[in-house]
């Protein structure tokens, strides 16, 4: 037999080996990575949820938990909705053209009934929960507000249809969710209404 | 007679079984060896200062916090419905318990206070410089790790700025384009910061970080001991010495620095036993009000902010109106301190020998890092945001200045270096304007120009003020 060492032959067994090798690392990862994504109870737990909205008064606000965050239905009185319009100028995207909000939300009120703001109450900037502040000029927020949800974290300021002010820290209007009326009093949040054919799931940043 | 002749001779007359015993060993295991080399024989500069105390102390604590953390773990309870009771239960029930919490929580903040002077030290004398930048990149991802570990474990108390703290950090990863909600998701386990994300938090609060945590400063210590140990005066003892070929300005760590630590080691102890005894929770600064509310999902408290150690680099993202960009700067702000001994590369390493200017603008640094923790600790006004906005560019313009002050400039280059920097700024300014908050910006401006005539237009006319004075060949006592 000779002595002599193939080292070419040498060459390809060592790569082939290190490759091998390393595919078999990232597969074993996998499971690991996987393991920690939502479990499946974490997700059950995510499904839609009903609120019963029918003692809720004019400018109030009903909070409620949906996956962990605060999903809040308030009541705008019409004086306020009038108001609405005149904050466009001032606004990043008054028109709601980020998906923000499910298809049938995407309106001047970003909502199914003008009067009733189906809304998740995380900021978009670092997911604090703003403070309801409807009153315009209100004192805690300074004498040009307009009324809507101010973030005391990080200062970021929303309308009451939850648009986001320019010159804040949050880049995106306030999160709407799927949501839809199963009677007058129940509104279900999760879940589009029967028929819809939005394809939004959840939004960019919530 | 030399140390070692001595040594042998007296275990020889004491206790033979001695001797013999560690020869039976060495023979197996280099116990001796490695002893010589790592303390007995490591030969240090003879003229380390209080600066040098900060080391040793970090690596106390260390030890505080894992033996104080296995006690915790023996009666906390990772679980959403049960992490405040049992922390309350730690505190009220368990004999003793008040006291070793305290000692994890106030360590924790005093690890940070040291981990934050021994880096200022190693900025001051050159330290990361030629040949221990990879010493002090180890050093940097140790400062990582602990950042990491100390994020973790301040969700465990499950209180309100627990809760609301790591939801504000988490969704930092959320501003990653394409992948943040899948990536947050992924992080917290849940749709939410929920009893998973509390669970997991745990399991790398205790095994995952302190491993990483510990494997790091062995590699820490073994490029300390590799390229030899800095002094106040950056010169390397290496050069000289003596025909023994030990270093001539060296000492044996052991037993010289040893005694001198044991000094430094008792003055902290006092120190963190006054805290922990008169003032644990340090008026809100090392255990805030708002924690001793139990989490809860649906409010966040009037006034969130991370602990103190976290408040620089959260007071410069809260300065920039813009999330993708906050998040952005906040990662550079960290990064680039990894990178420090590619930006400053003048060849003189120590402070001491290096003009005044370079000595007030490294001071100025300090104070910058310290105006911006306090400011990161203060309510979201638009007052605080545009300060913040200009200290943030002072911490920044210390790694630029520190670049062009590498190498000797013409009065042309620093003329121009001004020139482009203020209009950067004033750029950054113009971007950013709102007309209701002009004045505020017109006035603070200021700042960032006062900084630029002291550090970039001053030695561009009068470059004594930044020439370095020649080092000496050996080192120097003060």
């Amino acid at each position: 037999m000779s002595e002599e060492i193939d080292t070419s032959k040498r060459h390809f067994l060592t790569v082939a080996t290190v490759v091998v090798g390393s595919v078999g690392v990232v597969m074993a990862a996998v499971p690991f990575v996987s393991s920690m994504e939502p479990s499946a109870r974490a997700k059950s737990l995510g499904g839609p949820v009903d609120i019963d909205i029918s003692k809720i008064e004019p400018g109030g606000m009903i909070k409620a938990k949906w996956r962990g965050k605060p999903a809040w239905v308030v009541q705008r009185p019409q004086a306020a909705l009038n108001e609405l319009p005149k904050n466009d100028a001032l606004l990043r995207d008054p028109h709601s053209d980020e998906l923000q909000q499910p298809s049938y939300a995407k309106n001047e009120w970003r909502a199914i009934k003008p009067e009733l703001f189906v809304v998740i109450g995380i900021c978009t900037h670092l997911g604090c929960s703003p403070l309801y502040v409807p009153q315009p000029g209100d004192p805690s927020v300074g004498p040009s507000w307009p009324g809507g949800f101010f973030c005391p974290c990080h200062g970021s300021k929303y309308d009451l249809a939850g648009r986001v002010f320019k010159n804040v820290p949050a880049p995106l209007n306030l999160p709407v969710p799927l949501h839809f009326y199963v009677n007058d009093k129940v509104i279900r949040i999760g879940e589009n209404p029967k028929g819809s054919s939005s394809k939004y799931t959840e939004p960019l940043v919530w | 007679m030399s140390d070692e002749q001595h040594k042998r001779d007296y275990l020889d007359v004491t206790g033979g079984w001695l001797h013999k015993l560690r020869d039976w060993i060495d023979v197996r295991f280099p116990m001796t060896k490695f002893w010589n080399e790592q303390v007995a024989q490591y030969y240090a500069p003879k003229n380390f200062n209080f600066w040098y105390f900060f080391g040793s102390i970090a690596l106390l604590i260390l030890v505080n916090q894992i033996v104080t953390g296995i006690f915790l773990a023996m009666n906390y309870k990772p679980a959403a419905d049960a992490a405040f009771a049992s922390v309350e239960y730690i505190m009220r029930d368990v004999n003793w318990g008040w006291l070793i919490r305290y000692m994890h929580s106030v360590g924790a903040s005093l690890f940070f206070i040291v981990v934050y002077l021994h880096m200022f030290r190693g900025v001051m004398y050159g330290s990361y410089k030629k040949p221990r930048e990879l010493l002090w990149i180890f050093g940097m991802l140790i400062y990582l790790a602990l950042m990491a570990e100390a994020f973790m474990g301040y969700l465990l108390p499950w209180g309100q700025m627990s809760y609301w703290g790591a939801n504000v950090i988490i969704s930092l990863f959320g501003a990653i384009p394409g992948i943040g909600n899948g990536l947050e998701q992924w992080i917290r386990g849940d749709f939410y910061i929920s009893d998973i994300t509390l669970n997991r938090f745990f399991a790398l609060h205790v095994v995952a970080v302190p491993l990483v945590l510990m494997g790091l400063v062995v590699f820490h210590l073994v490029a300390l001991h590799e390229v030899g140990s800095n002094n106040p005066d950056g010169v390397e003892i290496k050069k000289h010495k003596g025909p023994d070929g030990i270093p001539l300005d060296g000492i044996p760590f052991h037993p010289y620095y040893t005694i001198k630590d044991v000094c430094g080691v008792i003055l902290f102890v006092a120190i963190f036993a006054a805290i922990i005894f008169f003032s644990p929770g340090l008026h809100g600064l090392f255990l805030e009000p708002a924690n001793f509310e139990p989490a809860n999902a649906l409010k966040t408290p009037p006034d969130i902010h991370p602990l103190w150690y976290f408040g620089s680099y959260y007071a410069i993202l809260r300065s920039i109106p813009n999330k993708g960009l906050g998040a952005l700067v906040l990662l550079l702000s960290i990064v680039i301190l990894f990178v420090l001994p590619w930006i400053d590369r003048n060849p003189v390493k120590s402070m001491r020998y290096r003009g005044p200017l370079y000595r007030m603008l490294l001071m100025l640094f300090a104070l910058t890092f310290v105006v911006l923790g306090y400011i990161g600790m203060q309510p979201a006004t638009a007052w605080w945001a545009e300060i913040g906005q200009r200290i943030s560019e002072l911490y920044f313009l210390f790694f630029v200045i520190s670049w062009i002050y590498s190498k000797p400039r013409s009065t042309i280059f620093m003329v121009s270096g001004f020139a482009a920097v203020m209009l950067i700024i004033s750029g950054l300014d113009a971007i950013s304007w709102v007309t209701g908050a002009a004045a505020l910006k017109m006035y603070s401006w200021l700042i960032p120009l006062v900084y630029c005539l002291i550090f970039l237009l001053l030695p561009a006319f009068f470059p004594k003020l930044i020439e370095p004075k020649p080092v000496p060949e050996r080192v120097t006592f003060k």
